[in-house]
């Protein structure tokens, strides 16, 4: 112990440490009926941990080219002492981290947590989750098979029908004008080294603001929040932030355990889009809005207008704290209420839907 | 102050910071440019394919069909249930997905939006906005050949 308490001595000499110590001791979170929501910040964090490790670990024995990727992903599965395990909390854990992004979302939103001054914040974490999705669209086809295969083909065609770069953007995810090698190798690229560094820089920015801002207390709540004491945030809000973590990790641990990740069958170019192909859960609503809208709305074809429709919806999503006027004097508007309930009702209910088979 | 007293309409320190400030943007423009046009891949040149052996005749039954490799695209070939041939572009005109033939439908489908066409290769159902482009088929014995822009 002596040798420890030296070490933070001469650290603190060199380094002033003392005010972060402090600001830690008297860190505080506030206590009222929806406190809970406080958990799911720190849940997405915990699954990010697990991405980045088990990342760095498949590192080791993929290989990102079109002729080797699929074989390279089977000896892990196979061969690899633990690979499968490996692999199957990855993509699990990946799952997760967005399910409980989405949690936090939501929950943020529809408790008006992003009402002045927490606008950065809000912008920030959106930034996040839009990152976190194009780490599950990259990884997603990394195995090389079928499905993934398609997925990319309609995802970037996607991203190609954007208006006036569409035709450039397409080309520089592709990396050529069809999926092939090159797509792979750049999804690669995306995935391993872009997309970290800019969730890097983002992630430490969304942490920054919530330790310079704290908690918010939502409208409804702040008689309760000044009735109950705060509860310290070391150790008491750390250890149950930690018991949540376990949690999570019981809970990857019996999916990736019980439900292994499948491999699926390697990707042909030349083969048609196999029966019941479908994206990731968190692209269903969107993949299921697109088969039900018509090939023409008011002489503009189908796609388009639900694309643009979606363009619209994250836009307005993102400007909530400026669209939503009241919410600058701490009173939201019910509009802007409804609004949330109303995406919430759309998103559960059409991926619910379609994982449980009731569209054609 | 100039030498006859008067302000000079742009001053020593506006005219610096001009000089500073494009000069930066020109570095940077130099810098993002040649990064801007490093990520889109080159056009590769491609020897023109309009003709290709798409299949065998007695290797397509009547009620089937297979998708082929036309140059760098998949086009499909079908067989209808009355035993005449014909070829389209394989690309769904939704979302760029490959199409297939039906047996069960006796049309052509798309599996991944659930867009279908009929043995003409126009769109009937689902979301598809345009018809698949149509090709030309000649049969010389045995030998299927598709030809584009027919």
């Amino acid at each position: 112990m002596r040798i420890l308490e030296r070490l933070w001595a001469s650290l603190d000499e060199r380094l002033g440490l003392a005010p972060l110590v402090e600001f830690a001791r008297h860190k505080e979170v506030p206590r009222h009926r929806t406190s809970w929501a406080y958990y799911f910040g720190g849940l997405t964090l915990f699954f990010l941990g697990i991405q980045i490790v088990t990342g760095i670990l498949l590192l080791l024995y993929y290989r990102p080219t079109a002729e080797a990727a699929f074989e390279s992903v089977q000896f892990i599965v196979t061969r690899v002492p633990f690979g499968w395990l490996v692999r199957s909390i990855h993509s699990w854990s990946a799952n997760l981290m967005i399910l409980s992004a989405f949690v936090h979302m939501f929950s943020v939103y529809l408790l008006g947590a992003y009402a002045k001054p927490r606008e950065l914040t809000w912008w920030s974490g959106f930034a996040l989750l839009l990152l976190a999705m194009g780490f599950g669209f990259s990884g997603y086809l990394l195995p090389w098979n079928e499905l993934s295969f398609f997925a990319t083909r309609i995802g970037t065609d996607i991203a190609g029908k954007t208006p006036l770069v569409g035709p450039w953007l397409l080309r520089f995810l592709r990396g050529g004008d069809d999926v092939t090698g090159a797509t792979l190798t750049r999804f690669f690229g995306f995935h391993v080294a872009l997309l970290p560094m800019l969730t890097s820089g983002l992630l430490a920015l969304h942490l920054l603001l919530i330790q310079k801002q704290g908690m918010h207390v939502p409208e409804g709540e702040a008689r309760e929040a000044q009735r109950r004491p705060p509860i310290p945030f070391f150790p008491n809000f750390a250890l149950r932030e930690a018991a949540v973590w376990l949690g999570g990790l019981a809970l990857l641990a019996v999916l990736a355990a019980f439900f292994p990740w499948e491999l699926g069958v390697k990707a042909d170019p030349f083969a048609p889009a196999p029966a019941g192909i479908k994206p990731e859960w968190y692209f269903l609503f969107m993949f299921e809005t697109l088969k039900l809208l018509p090939p023409h709305v008011l002489g503009i074809e189908g796609e388009l207008v639900g694309l643009a429709l979606f363009t619209l919806g994250g836009l307005v999503w993102f400007l909530a704290p400026v669209l939503d006027r009241g919410s600058r004097r701490g009173v939201r508007s019910r509009l802007f209420l409804l609004l949330g309930w109303l995406a919430l009702a759309y998103l559960v209910s059409f991926t619910v839907l379609s994982l449980a088979g009731v569209f054609p | 102050m100039a030498a006859d007293g008067t302000e000079p309409t742009v001053g020593r320190r506006t005219l610096l910071n001009w000089l500073l400030g494009t000069s930066l943007g020109a570095t940077l423009a130099a810098a993002l440019y040649p990064v801007l046009r490093f990520v889109i891949p080159p056009e590769v040149a491609e020897s023109p394919t309009n003709r290709v052996l798409a299949g065998k005749l007695s290797e397509l039954p009547p009620n089937t069909g297979r998708v082929f490799r036309f140059g760098a695209k998949p086009g499909i070939l079908i067989r209808t249930a009355s035993g005449e041939v014909r070829a389209f572009s394989a690309i769904c005109t939704h979302l760029n997905c490959t199409v297939q033939y039906r047996p069960d439908f006796q049309h052509l489908w798309c599996a991944c939006h659930n867009g279908h066409y009929d043995l003409q290769g126009k769109n009937i159902a689902g979301p598809p906005p345009r018809p698949l482009e149509a090709f030309k088929v000649d049969i010389a014995g045995d030998d299927i050949f598709v030809t584009k822009g027919a």
